[in-house]
């Protein structure tokens, strides 16, 4: 494999490591209104990511500054053109972000509620914008000559785009539900757990026409491999969880989404970004990428910071393991 | 307004707002690692109070920093993406190691350090302190030797009409970041500073009117003991606050001297920019203060106080030197440069126009004077705290914690002020040529050539919402920061808690949730 073929798998890869973990984070955030009942639980529901949800977003920026880096094109092209969806996406997690800092700051109903709902939408927009965003990519945009954007500002919105942002959000609301199956206690373990069973049908069908929409269209023979590891895993998953068995549950989801990220990037290769005027103005791999010497530089970074990520990373997953019930949950204390 | 103004505006507003709490966050996260490293290595109380007090107004402001940045990496593919397609190749790399590499470890560790106080031992949990702090004195480095490529751009060469990187190790060690770097770090501990000493003398000054913090006149119970734990707490603040702003400000005065020196060689047009110096002088003088019309480059109305010889000491270190002004330097600009923008359709109305190379002159000539104001108003406030507290006293006046909490301003203005009269002064180009054999050679670019082909109305849209939320944002800090200073170290700590982790009264709650 080529530099460029190599750093295309590595984005991929950051691709992953975001949609996995702040696709629970998401999926906390969106059923913080419907699994909380009272501020006790919605605060268990919160710090059931509290330590991790900011580590979990620098896979975002990650993606987005080594595509900077890799594939300046790839990177001035498709962030040009999704402009206002990208907005949205980053107004709302700017909200979530202060909003999880900010909500146990004062003590008052009001506050709190607000902010709540910061929280709500500030996990619902960003994960309908990511999958746009994703799907467009997938599925190609209005791009000319030059990479840049022909037609209105909304041109991102489109049947097929949308129901990929439907299947992040369906997604990402299983995965957090699956996710605070796993680390809460008591009776919202048992809520969260019957919630996802319930929603689950329902909430990953958007992924499920997504995949096969992407695979008839884009995709080749062996990219049905991946989809079928989706649905295999996907429904092993719902039968683990119902099972009680959320931490084999949870892991099952990785593989759907690792399943999911190579159907989706499998169907771009060797394109980074296809345009839908005129295959001649996509955009390829080897049309955007970096020099060799710039490859070959950040090849080594990330060869030696992305196994340290993990490590550390995994380390904090591992020093707050335990669920958290209402019983965990210390009196306020504000000033 | 066009895009390309709507585009700048907007880098600008969003830029300038995520300095306020940028150097904020690296100045006070490193402090209160060493209050952390102080509570372990002694065991006082009053260390620990500092730790808990200043981290918890650390992590007001952290997370506006966090969340704010991320709009910083987005916005150069979003509104700047001729840009990025032109620096990709050497202007990613800095950018994506600072994610890979500081920005990973800042998030990490500072989610082990908020939740990890009953989770981790006391030296791990201080080696969380030290991980994220150092990291975000990382994370500068890399982001200023990004931004340093913009203002002299090493390490590359042309080829196809764009940058290429030849060598990482010349962008990172480019001589505009290693001058940058320290200047850039000590102007962050400097906000840190003159925000210990601020919100601690008016703490310490209030104590001492109500007049139960003095340890002579208490009784030994308990409450007179947690009143003098908490006097030392606020003396410490600040005392260690007007120290570290102190060496801060010795350490931006001679940064920043090198800074000037390096910007005549590289950006003459920049440094005559900041002292309006309209026609070559030898030997040139320093103007301090001018007034009438500085905007325009002929000067001919402008009258300036100035010091004899100084601009040529500060651009090369002796008393006689020729400073080459502003006339001289367009001339110049126009024979290497070219005199018009290219014929270029993407350039809009600006499409063949001639270049007007002299940056605005009101921006930059104040620009650099209200940095230097502002700096110098800090350190003196600085020394001053450092006078009116020596030898344990407290001074009595109400002018003490007014001044102290008035001083808080002066760095974060002096920081704004310099931000913007760099990347100001840099205007036409988005990335700058070097005139002098330091820069390479072809690589440069117009900011009018960078911006994205949207319309209007898109960047209208951010402009207005970012805005908007940020201003928001703004008013909830700042209410957060004023409510939790008011309210000392009570309002982080209760006092019934105990004090030392150990015990096992609390059970299975956690030490800390949101």
């Amino acid at each position: 494999m080529d530099l460029p073929t190599i750093w295309f798998c590595i984005i991929a890869l950051f691709w992953l490591g975001y949609l996995f973990l702040e696709g629970f984070d998401f999926g906390v955030g969106m059923l913080l209104p419907k699994l909380g009942r009272n501020d006790t639980e919605r605060r268990v529901l919160v710090n059931t990511i509290g330590p991790v949800w900011d580590g979990n977003e620098v896979w975002l920026i990650v993606a987005g500054g080594a595509t900077f880096a890799a594939f300046p094109g790839w990177y001035a092209s498709l962030f040009s053109s999704a402009y206002l969806p990208l907005l949205a996406v980053l107004v709302g997690l700017i909200g979530r972000g202060v909003a999880f800092e900010y909500r146990g700051k004062v003590d008052s109903v009001r506050w709190r509620r607000n902010w709540d709902r910061v929280i709500f939408l500030g996990s619902l927009i960003p994960a309908f914008g990511v999958g746009l965003l994703l799907s467009w990519n997938v599925l190609g945009l209005p791009l000319d000559a030059n990479g840049d954007r022909v037609g209105s500002a909304f041109a991102a919105f489109r049947l097929d785009t949308v129901l990929g942002a439907l299947a992040v959000v369906g997604y990402a609301l299983v995965h957090g539900g699956i996710f605070l199956s796993l680390k809460t206690a008591g009776e919202l373990r048992t809520r969260a757990r019957l919630l996802t069973m319930r929603l689950a049908p329902i909430a990953l069908l958007p992924l499920v026409a997504l995949l096969l929409m992407v695979q008839l269209r884009e995709g080749s023979a062996w990219t049905w491999v991946p989809i079928g590891t989706v649905a295999v895993a996907g429904v092993f998953a719902l039968a683990r969880l119902a099972a009680g068995r959320e931490g084999q549950a949870f892991s099952l989801v990785g593989v759907a989404v690792a399943g999911t990220v190579v159907a989706l990037f499998g169907a771009l290769y060797p394109n980074v970004l296809p345009s839908t005027i005129d295959p001649a103005f996509s955009l390829s791999i080897a049309d955007t990428a970096s020099s060799g010497y710039t490859l070959t530089v950040m090849t080594w970074v990330a060869a030696f910071g992305t196994p340290a990520v993990l490590v550390y990373q995994g380390w904090t997953y591992w020093v707050f393991r335990k669920r958290i019930g209402t019983h965990h949950i210390p009196a306020v204390h504000t000033p | 307004m066009d895009v390309l103004e709507l585009a700048r505006w907007q880098f600008g507003i969003t830029t300038v707002y995520h300095f306020l709490m940028v150097p904020l966050t690296i100045g006070l996260s490193v402090l209160v690692a060493g209050m952390q490293t102080a509570w372990v290595r002694t065991g006082k109380v009053q260390y620990l109070k500092m730790t808990k007090f200043w981290g918890k107004l650390l992590l007001v402001n952290f997370a506006m920093g966090v969340v704010t940045g991320i709009v910083q990496e987005f916005q150069f593919g979003m509104a700047w993406s001729e840009y990025s397609r032109f620096v990709g190749d050497v202007f990613g790399a800095p950018l994506a190691m600072e994610g890979l590499v500081a920005f990973f470890v800042e998030s990490t560790f500072l989610g082990l350090w908020i939740f990890g106080w009953d989770r981790l031992s006391k030296k791990v949990h201080l080696a969380c302190a030290w991980a994220f702090s150092l990291a975000t004195i990382a994370s500068a480095y890399f982001i200023l030797a990004a931004n340093s490529w913009m203002q002299h751009p090493v390490g590359a060469e042309f080829v196809d009409g764009r940058p290429r990187l030849t060598s990482i190790w010349a962008v990172l060690g480019n001589s505009t970041v290693l001058a940058a770097f320290p200047h850039a770090i000590a102007g962050a501990f400097g906000v840190a500073a003159a925000f210990l000493v601020g919100i601690a003398a008016w703490h310490l000054w209030r104590k001492h009117r109500d007049g139960n913090g003095d340890p002579e006149d208490g009784t030994a119970d308990e409450r007179s003991t947690a009143e003098a734990e908490d006097r030392r707490v606020w003396r410490g603040s600040v005392r260690v606050g007007g120290w570290v702003g102190l060496v801060s400000f010795a350490v931006l005065a001679i940064s920043g001297d090198f800074q000037g020196k390096l910007m005549f060689d590289q950006q003459p047009m920049k440094m005559a920019s900041a002292e309006a110096l309209c026609s070559t002088e030898s030997p040139a003088g320093f103007s301090v203060f001018a007034y009438g019309d500085v905007a325009r480059p002929d000067c001919e109305n402008v009258k300036s106080f100035t010091v004899p010889t100084l601009l040529s000491f500060l651009a090369n270190g002796d008393f006689a030197s020729e400073v080459k002004g502003v006339e001289q330097l367009i001339d110049e600009y126009g024979a290497k440069y070219g005199t018009h923008y290219p014929d270029d359709p993407r350039l809009g109305e600006l499409a063949g126009q001639p270049v007007d190379y002299v940056p605005n002159l009101p921006v930059t000539y104040w620009g650099f004077r209200l940095m230097i104001g502002f700096g110098a108003l800090a350190t003196a406030a600085a020394a001053w705290v450092l006078w009116l507290t020596r030898r344990d006293r407290i001074p009595r006046t109400k002018w003490f914690p007014r001044l102290a909490l008035a001083g808080i301003a002066t760095p974060f203005l002096a920081n704004s002020f310099g931000w913007i009269f760099t990347e100001m002064g840099r205007q036409p180009f988005v990335v700058v040529p070097n005139p002098n054999p330091s820069g390479v050679d072809g690589v440069w670019m117009y900011t009018a050539q960078g911006v994205s082909g949207l319309t209007a109305g898109e960047v209208l849209a951010s402009l207005i919402t970012l805005t908007l939320v940020y201003g928001v944002l703004a008013g909830i800090e700042v209410f957060l920061m004023v409510r939790y200073a008011r309210a000392g170290v009570a309002g982080v700590m209760p006092p019934e808690e105990p004090t030392d982790d150990e015990s096992g009264e609390s059970g299975d709650t956690l030490a800390f949730a949101y």
